[in-house]
């Protein structure tokens, strides 16, 4: 049973005279793992920063179906903490996690956008505010176990080790209980122990239902990852399918794949 | 030596004052990296705000206590009031723009608020009720330490104290320094930027009308320039211990506090304001930064 949980549909970005997005339509559904591959420059991080609202797209739609909601909600020209409130979360390319915060607490403020009570609950410490907060604290220790840093839990998140900091930023990002979890280039930088490392984690996120949405360079990973891949180049979407149609599709070995699949 | 532990208090009294209100400084340009030359005239304002209360209270016969909370809180709300719209109408629009616009449109509310008060209020000094009775117990040390200095040292630790926990603690205080870490990625974790950012000027504003409260109690008089020179002295303040540092503010406003004390009670009191911008002077020749600041290489 498919249900689909982002519809994108004619999504165009334009800076100035440069159409970075043209006409892109993009689904996805629930509990499937989607690829976003292209060559540099394809606009994959713009197709990103449009739908979480970091950009507001020049034309098209972007569409979630909340369980919770009868229909569907649109997302197009919210701000980003709204886009992160009915569900999307997200990670970057270059991490950015918050450096002087524990790893606890980068967690736990992903965690914060679920929860009510703000500055009064914060200033009276009411018995349901302090119960949240115990409930929060527990949840992102879970997510750490989860990801498997959670011997990190104190540390300032600037000293981790690189890979670690991959896999708390894809921790802070479910922590906000995301319908659909984007992951921009997460094997970027990785060593091959690490991409296997992390091929598993997202694997077991993905098990547990969670839908995602990945960018990534590493062929291997993609087609070791993905139920579908969809391929862009200069701002198009050119096509779409499961790892094999990909893999011998002639427009995308032109554009993009090459010399990898002959290899 | 009684000399000296005078000169001691009467420093960490103007410390603790130049604290509160360097706070505002130190925590608006933590998060949103501008410096907000405003923040004065919201200290004056809760001063004005402090008297106006006092008085009319202290007409109708109210007990001290009372009127000390009472006008307390009000000048907290009031002033916050103004920091809360002084930050949504002159700062807010100009959240994408160069860094200058912002910084002379703070300057242009420091002008226009000075002003307003002017005009609504008087030029004159006013006379503020002594709010803070003298203690008893304070009785043989009263020609050393005032009861004034006292209850300003204790209700400055007590605030830095209330600071300390909701910024390390609290929701909102995880998300003000997530705001100041990096400001893009706090709002794709769900946090409402504009709401942290306002929650900010309040917490700044409360901190400066409190100070306000304390010193004219302490000094005995108001009028609606106090916040020029106050604003000025906790800037240095705050740029003495490094920007942005919360330790920081409260570090260089003490070190601010007892310079002038002691350089005015050893050397000269004819060049106390001189004292005060000779350090500034030679901080940010010898360490730009300031004592706890980051290497300049953040937000700039």
């Amino acid at each position: 049973m498919t249900t689909p949980i982002l519809e994108v549909t004619g999504l165009t970005m334009d800076f100035g005279g440069i159409r970075a997005l043209n006409a892109v339509d993009l689904e996805v559904n629930s509990g499937e793992i989607v690829a976003l591959i292209g060559p540099n420059g394809a606009g994959k991080t713009t197709f990103f920063n449009c739908i979480t609202g970091i950009y507001r797209p020049t034309a098209g739609d972007i569409y979630i179906f909340r369980p919770d909601h009868a229909g569907r909600l649109s997302l197009k020209g919210l701000k980003p903490n709204q886009v992160t409130e009915r569900g999307l979360a997200r990670t970057f390319q270059n991490i950015r996690l918050f450096p002087k915060m524990t790893v606890l607490e980068n967690v736990m403020i992903g965690r914060h956008c679920r929860t009510k009570s703000f500055l009064f609950g914060a200033v009276l410490r009411t018995r349901a505010n302090r119960r949240e907060e115990e409930e929060i604290l527990e949840m992102s220790y879970r997510m750490l176990e989860q990801v498997g840093i959670a011997q990190y839990a104190d540390d300032n998140a600037e000293n981790l080790p690189y890979g670690a900091q991959r896999r708390l930023e894809i921790a802070r990002a479910m922590a906000t209980e995301p319908l659909l979890l984007l992951l921009d280039e997460p094997a970027a930088g990785m060593n091959p122990q690490e991409t296997i490392e992390l091929d598993r984690l997202i694997k077991e996120i993905s098990r547990a239902g969670q839908a995602i949405l990945l960018i990534e360079h590493d062929m291997k990973l993609v087609m070791s990852l993905s139920d579908r891949i969809v391929v862009m180049d200069y701002g198009k979407k050119i096509a779409q399918g499961n790892p094999l149609e990909i893999r011998t599709n002639p427009a995308v070995i032109k554009a993009y794949l090459g010399e990898e699949v002959n290899a | 030596m009684d000399y000296f532990i005078e000169l001691l208090f009467s420093g960490l009294t103007r410390g603790s004052i130049y604290a509160l209100i360097a706070l505002g400084y130190t925590m608006v340009y933590g998060i949103i990296g501008l410096i907000n030359f405003a923040h004065g005239e919201i200290y004056m304002i809760g001063a004005f705000t402090a008297f106006i209360v006092a008085t009319v209270l202290s007409i109708y016969g109210f007990p001290l206590l009372a009127i000390v909370i009472i006008a307390g809180l009000a000048a907290v709300v009031w002033a916050s009031s103004y920091g809360y719209t002084v930050e949504k109408i002159a700062y807010k629009p100009l959240r994408h723009a160069p860094r200058l616009s912002p910084l002379i449109s703070a300057i242009g509310m420091s002008i226009f608020l000075q002003n307003y008060v002017l005009l609504s209020q008087t030029s004159d000094f006013l006379p503020f009720p002594a709010l803070i009775p003298d203690f008893a117990f304070m009785e043989p040390v009263a020609h050393i330490v005032g009861s004034t200095d006292l209850a300003i040292l204790v209700t400055t630790v007590v605030v830095m104290l209330i600071l300390t926990l909701l910024i390390k603690f609290s929701k909102l205080g995880k998300a003000m320094r997530a705001t100041s870490q990096d400001r893009t990625m706090a709002t794709l974790v769900g946090i409402n930027v504009n709401r942290v950012i306002s929650a900010t000027f309040i917490v700044g504003s409360s901190l400066a009308a409190i100070g306000g409260l304390l010193i004219a109690s302490h000094i005995g008089q108001i009028n609606f320039y106090i916040g020029f020179l106050a604003g000025i002295k906790a800037f240095t303040a705050a740029v003495l211990g490094g920007i942005g540092s919360i330790p920081g503010a409260v570090l260089g406003s003490l070190i601010l506090g007892l310079t002038e004390s002691f350089a005015t009670g050893y050397v000269t009191s004819d060049y106390e304001d001189v004292f005060a911008f000779t350090l500034l002077v030679l901080i940010l020749i010898f360490k730009p930064s300031g004592l706890l600041g980051k290497a300049a290489n953040q937000k700039v």
